[in-house]
């Protein structure tokens, strides 16, 4: 079972640079939350901030009972065994194999047997796809493989929270869907508390059940996904919906005369901007494989998913059907044209 | 790395809690005894060429200078004895210090600040271990051993180099340069040697492994770091001779 972070009133700046201020939310145990943000708004700071790696200037973070931001170092790295964080370049360590890299943190924690130790590392690089791979060194693999390998070491220990830093970053988009795939089954096996730092919009609209959006050093929002998807915070639509017209300039913010303009020539042009934010919504969420089996809270989660999706699956198999059909008609037309032919060739 | 003089109060108290964080995790278990011996194996490799390469002009400059001094006093017989004292004394924790700090510290600054870089510390930290446990510890202690057996090997190679330069090329009486060995060292010279070396091998440890630790801003930082570490590291060993010099010759009487 996953356990639930709780984030209140946390500031984080680096000298006199606030990176962000106030910030306070609570990921629900065993759901799967995305955080969202420009790049340099400081996501990565605050993944790290979560995990104790940084400390925040103001605030708590109560993780199964314990603020860990008031935690003496050696009670820190006892909490951070429930921790299973993929960074973003996946942070193995060089001089080893991707088999020993894997099975680091059962070597240094547990005082499993290695058969026992061989048995868990093959199991999660099978469940990765890194079979086969087990004697690489890191330098010689690609930054997906690379990728992968830091998710399967971040779960040998059975983790309670999994925390990823851009698992999409610098992969190729088959690649993401497989990743994305892997995150919401993983979530159906282990039922552990997840969080997912990204900007691939994508990504955000399938896998999530909570989003949260990061934005001119404060969190804009956080919620659940549907709640996010049909906002209507300019900023939150403008980010969803990665158009240039809204508050989030190139460098960081535009100034707000600009931004209106921006927007009301956005209205009159058309119901283009529109048309996007009413689309939002139906995006489908991502649902464990066939082949895994589904807790109740996915079961509640695919049986409202198939309530709301499935108006518009019947709609297309008519349609299906009525191509189909035409399709037949041609066909029968073609081939009375031709037997007539053969008849007047006769 | 900021100029203003707080600045340099906070990294002098950065690199001293370090230094007791160290001294505080050394009793932990359990030891990482292949992390020492691979270590230790790894410094002792890049720095024992060097190092004998050093020594052997080392000793032949003080057995050039000394031999052409003593000729001209008169005292040829005394030429062995202020050979290896310069060379007990003074030259070997020096020539320990540099090869310390240029071969060891570099390798271990550069090792860190690489992996520093790469996440991979952090998350050896999220990963529930202390990377002052697992990865500093055993660099620290290696260096010492490392550097008080670089410093036995200093104290020969150099003495043997002031023998060939004293007695084959400016022609000495092997028996007076071997004789007088005694009359001005003596055994706590190299005891004392030793004891620079200790220090000099945590010092040059604690600080590459604290600047590779701190080490931020992609591969010029672990460039920035390694060129710190070698000046920190330099100048605290230097101004550490000279004040163990000092208090050895208050605590030991001398000889002669």
């Amino acid at each position: 079972m996953g356990v639930e972070i709780c984030v209140e009133g946390l500031t984080k700046s680096f000298g006199n640079q606030v990176i962000w201020q106030d910030v306070s939310l609570t990921l629900p145990a065993g759901e799967v939350s995305v955080m969202l943000g420009p790049s340099g708004t400081g996501k990565s700071v605050f993944l790290k901030t979560l995990v104790g790696l940084l400390k925040p200037e103001r605030g708590s973070i109560t993780i199964a009972g314990q603020d860990i931001t008031k935690l003496r170092e050696r009670d820190l790295y006892e909490v951070r065994k429930l921790f299973g964080v993929l960074f973003q370049d996946g942070a193995l360590f060089g001089s080893m194999s991707l088999y020993d890299n894997i099975a680091f943190p059962l070597r240094e924690h547990t005082r499993k047997p290695e058969s026992e130790v061989r048995r868990i590392v093959l199991e999660k690089m099978d469940m990765v796809g890194l079979i086969g791979a087990e004697d690489k060194l890191p330098g010689e693999i690609s930054g997906g493989m690379r990728k992968r390998a830091g998710l399967a070491r971040a779960l040998v220990l059975d983790p309670e929270i999994i925390l990823f830093d851009e698992p999409d970053s610098g992969l190729d988009p088959v690649r993401v869907a497989y990743l994305n795939q892997l995150i919401v089954d993983l979530n159906a096996q282990i039922d552990a508390t997840f969080l997912i730092v990204t900007h691939d919009i994508a990504s955000a609209r399938l896998v999530p059940d909570n989003i949260g959006l990061l934005f001119r050093r404060e969190l804009v929002m956080f919620g659940p996904r549907d709640k996010l998807l049909t906002s209507d915070e300019p900023v939150v639509r403008q980010f969803l919906n990665g158009r240039m017209q809204g508050p989030i300039g190139m460098a960081e913010e535009k100034d707000a005369a600009q931004v209106e303009q921006e927007l009301a020539e956005l209205g009159t042009d058309g119901n283009s901007g529109d048309g996007e934010a009413s689309a939002t919504p139906m995006t489908p969420r991502l649902l464990p494989s066939p082949g895994v089996t589904r807790p109740p809270r996915w079961q509640a989660i695919a049986e409202r998913e198939a309530e709301l999706h499935e108006p518009k699956q019947q709609q297309k198999q008519e349609q299906e059907q009525q191509q189909q059909k035409q399709e037949q008609e041609q066909k029968q037309q073609t081939q009375q044209t031709q037997q007539q032919k053969e008849v007047t060739d006769a | 790395m900021s100029l203003s003089p707080t600045g340099a109060l906070k990294h002098s108290g950065s690199l001293f809690a370090m230094a007791l964080d160290v001294i505080r995790t050394l009793p932990r278990r359990p030891f990482q005894l292949r992390e020492f011996i691979q270590q230790a194996w790894f410094i002792a490799s890049v720095t024992i060429l060097p190092t004998a390469l050093v020594s052997i002009p080392f000793g032949a400059v003080i057995a050039l200078q000394i031999g052409s001094l003593t000729r001209q006093l008169g005292a040829q017989s005394f030429s062995g004895a202020a050979s290896v004292l310069a060379v007990l004394r003074e030259a070997s924790p020096i020539v320990t210090a540099l090869l310390i700090a240029g071969a060891g510290g570099t390798a271990i600054c550069a090792d860190l600040g690489a992996r520093k870089i790469r996440e991979e510390i952090d998350a050896m930290q999220v990963l529930g271990i202390d990377p002052i446990h697992r990865l500093v510890v055993p660099r620290v202690l290696a260096t010492m051993l490392v550097a008080v057996l670089l410093n036995g090997l200093v104290s020969v190679v150099g003495v043997a180099g002031g023998y060939f330069f004293n007695v084959v090329m400016q022609n000495g009486t092997p028996g007076a340069y071997l004789a007088s060995f005694t009359t001005l060292a003596q055994l706590s010279d190299l005891w004392a040697a030793e004891l620079k070396a200790l220090v000099f091998g945590a010092i040059a440890a604690i600080v590459a492994s604290y600047k590779g630790l701190n080490a931020k801003g992609g591969p010029k930082g672990v460039g920035d770091a390694v060129n710190q570490s070698v000046v920190i590291t330099f100048m605290l060993l230097f101004v550490t001779n000279f004040v163990m010099t000092a208090v050895y010759f208050q605590i030991v009487p001398q000889r002669g």
